[in-house]
């Protein structure tokens, strides 16, 4: 069952990736099977924690992301529980292939664990901004593929694919954002949607740090009278299917909203379920088709239209087109 | 020191190995005799002499781990792994059927003592430096052994592979070329030369052993001697003739690196085996 989950709001915020270090070191000290990869960005991604406590678990493979994805295969042909680190760009772009022979067709227990995902990496500007990793991780057969929306939700989602057998990507981010799983009735559980917020007009199903955003929107829609409910899709794949079709029939309108590509990623998804299944009106917030560009993360958060305002437009305009 | 005895019986399996090739190819009419041949005696010498393994326990903790790189290449690991017993050899007719174990391109979940998939070129050195990495961090003793063709040498990931495999010593890695010389559009070196292979393996702090890819106690010797380098991984670069054994694909590689022979040319090839095995 997807409980309803009140959203424990606060103002304190975190990295999914610094919850990932943390929990990495901690899964590390639990279980010598672990052992960690990275491609010379270990201070970035975090994986540095365990590193220096674990250093013979610890394999830096150097700047060489694809030999890295299919070593990490072969340490995990051997029993180990291999979680292979670097940006997302790389992780996902440079080593897609590998990703796809050496660890999915072969079904390894290897977790992707990629951090700075999407636009939110700010002053590195286009080339290091990962918008069209979800497209093409989602595409990959056998490969679950994970999108933390804060802090909590990361720790919790580390843990679970650390104990799940078989190939992982998980996506992280780089800023720190606010923390909306501070409730200890949160539950995680791979493959299965959350239910954030009650709705009844129109469903904000997100991902990431999209899911503040949206309960956000739905905060400032519910001052205009209008009721949205609000999902945290985290996972991408396996697909929440039967939640999202539950969502279109009782809300009978759906937004997508993340900080990926309108294309391909979660929207992608969202609409190949509901054009098959129950199509209802919807509208996708992400980034546009298009590169992006350096600035701070607040500031390209807002000129590329991942706001709750555009949240909120988004469902007006949807709930708008319902018969 | 291999018996005189030992090595007959090893040429006897290979050319068996080299049978199964051609009728297996030609029953699938497709799949890639070529490069399948000029491994034969090189997958011959691991699974019959070398490798410690057991066919009737693929998943024995303690065996040495073979990863065929040049994915291909299947035919030749199939028909050794039959031969060895893992499947009966009758399986070998239906290679690339729909259905089959004995998938195109070489896969880890289809058939038991299968330890890496490819078929991606580039990719299997770098996970046999994971194995090796993960059997040194729990001190077992097996080995792992990797083949690679000359071709593949040419992606980048293999030179990946070959510095992380330097800069972690891996001694308990044997790695080897098959120098057959010849890829699909034309001669490696043509097309873009890979030389001075030993030289760009020993400048990755590698041990680099020659050996005749064709004469099993050369193979043999390589091999043991391979097993005895310390601190730094050993690669083996292989002397072969890709098509060996047959000799219309010895005169015509680049015909029969990815084409099966015809109804006639198995008749013909066969022929060529059972001359050999006469001599
Ligand atoms: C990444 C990748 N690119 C291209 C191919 C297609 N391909 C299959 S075999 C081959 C040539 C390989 O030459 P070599 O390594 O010398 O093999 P051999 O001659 O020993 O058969 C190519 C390009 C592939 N399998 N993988």
């Amino acid at each position: 069952m997807n409980e309803t989950m009140p959203a424990g709001r606060q103002d304190k915020k975190a990295a999914t990736r610094d919850a990932y270090g943390k929990t990495l070191l901690e899964l590390g000290r639990e279980n010598k099977d672990i052992v960690v990869l990275d491609a010379d960005l270990s201070a970035s991604t975090k994986t540095i924690l365990f590193a220096k406590e674990f250093p013979d678990r610890f394999f830096d493979m150097g700047v060489a992301e694809q030999d890295m994805i299919s070593t990490a295969a072969g340490l995990a042909a051997c029993g180990k529980i291999a979680f292979a680190s670097t940006f997302a760009v790389f992780g996902s772009g440079r080593a897609w292939e590998q990703v796809r022979i050496s660890v999915a067709y072969t079904r390894l227990n290897v977790k992707i664990v990629v951090t700075h995902a999407g636009i939110t990496t700010g002053e590195d500007g286009a080339s290091h901004q990962a918008n069209e990793d979800l497209a093409i991780m989602r595409v990959i057969p056998n490969l679950t593929v994970i999108v933390p929306s804060d802090a909590i939700e990361a720790e919790k989602a580390i843990r679970a694919i650390a104990a799940f057998h078989g190939p992982v990507y998980v996506r992280l981010s780089r800023l720190a954002t606010p923390i909306i799983n501070d409730n200890k009735d949160y539950n995680f559980q791979i493959g299965r949607g959350i239910i954030m917020r009650e709705g009844s007009d129109a469903t904000i199903v997100a991902c990431g740090l999209m899911v503040s955003m949206a309960l956000d929107a739905a905060e400032m829609l519910q001052k205009e009278g209008v009721s949205v409910r609000v999902v945290d899709l985290h996972t991408l794949k396996p697909f929440d299917k039967e939640l999202i079709i539950r969502c279109a029939r009782e809300t009978g309108a759906i937004v997508t909203a993340e900080e990926h590509s309108i294309i391909g990623g979660l929207g992608g998804a969202v609409a190949e379920v509901l054009m098959e299944n129950h199509p209802v009106p919807m509208a996708r917030v992400g980034i546009k088709d298009m590169f992006g560009e350096s600035g701070k993360p607040e500031e390209l958060l807002v000129k590329y239209g991942l706001t709750p305002e555009e949240i909120a437009h988004a469902a007006r305009s949807v709930i708008a087109r319902k018969k | 020191m291999i018996s005189r005895e030992k090595i007959k019986e090893l040429e006897a399996i290979a050319l068996k190995i080299r049978r199964h090739i051609i009728l297996m190819t030609c029953a699938a009419a497709s799949g890639h005799p070529g490069g399948s041949l000029s491994a034969a005696d090189i997958v011959t010498a691991l699974y019959f002499y070398k490798l410690k393994h057991k066919p009737q326990d693929p998943t024995w903790p303690d065996r040495d781990r073979f990863v065929m790189s040049k994915g291909h290449a299947a035919p030749v690991l199939y028909a050794a792994l039959a031969e060895a017993g893992y499947f009966p050899v009758s399986y070998l007719k239906t290679l690339r059927q729909l259905g089959s174990s004995l998938q195109g391109h070489i896969d880890m979940l289809s058939l038991p003592g299968i330890e890496m998939s490819t078929g991606s070129l580039g990719q299997g050195l770098s996970a046999a430096n994971g194995m090796a990495l993960a059997c040194r961090l729990d001190k077992m003793s097996c080995r792992v052994i990797c083949l690679l063709g000359d071709g593949e040498c040419q992606e980048g990931q293999v030179w990946e592979a070959a510095m992380t495999a330097g800069h972690h010593k891996l001694d308990n890695l044997t790695a080897i070329i098959d120098r057959n010389k010849y890829q699909i559009d034309g001669k490696v070196e043509d097309i873009k030369g890979i030389e001075p292979l030993a030289d760009k393996f020993k400048a990755f702090n590698w041990q680099v052993l020659f050996c005749d890819g064709h004469d099993m106690s050369s193979i043999i010797s390589a091999l043991e001697n391979a097993e005895k380098v310390k601190g730094k991984p050993a690669v083996i670069i292989a002397d072969t003739i890709k098509g060996k054994g047959v000799k219309f694909m010895e005169d015509n590689p680049l015909d029969y690196h990815g084409k099966a022979p015809t109804r006639e040319e198995e008749t013909l090839a066969l022929e060529c085996l059972r001359e050999k095995e006469s001599k």
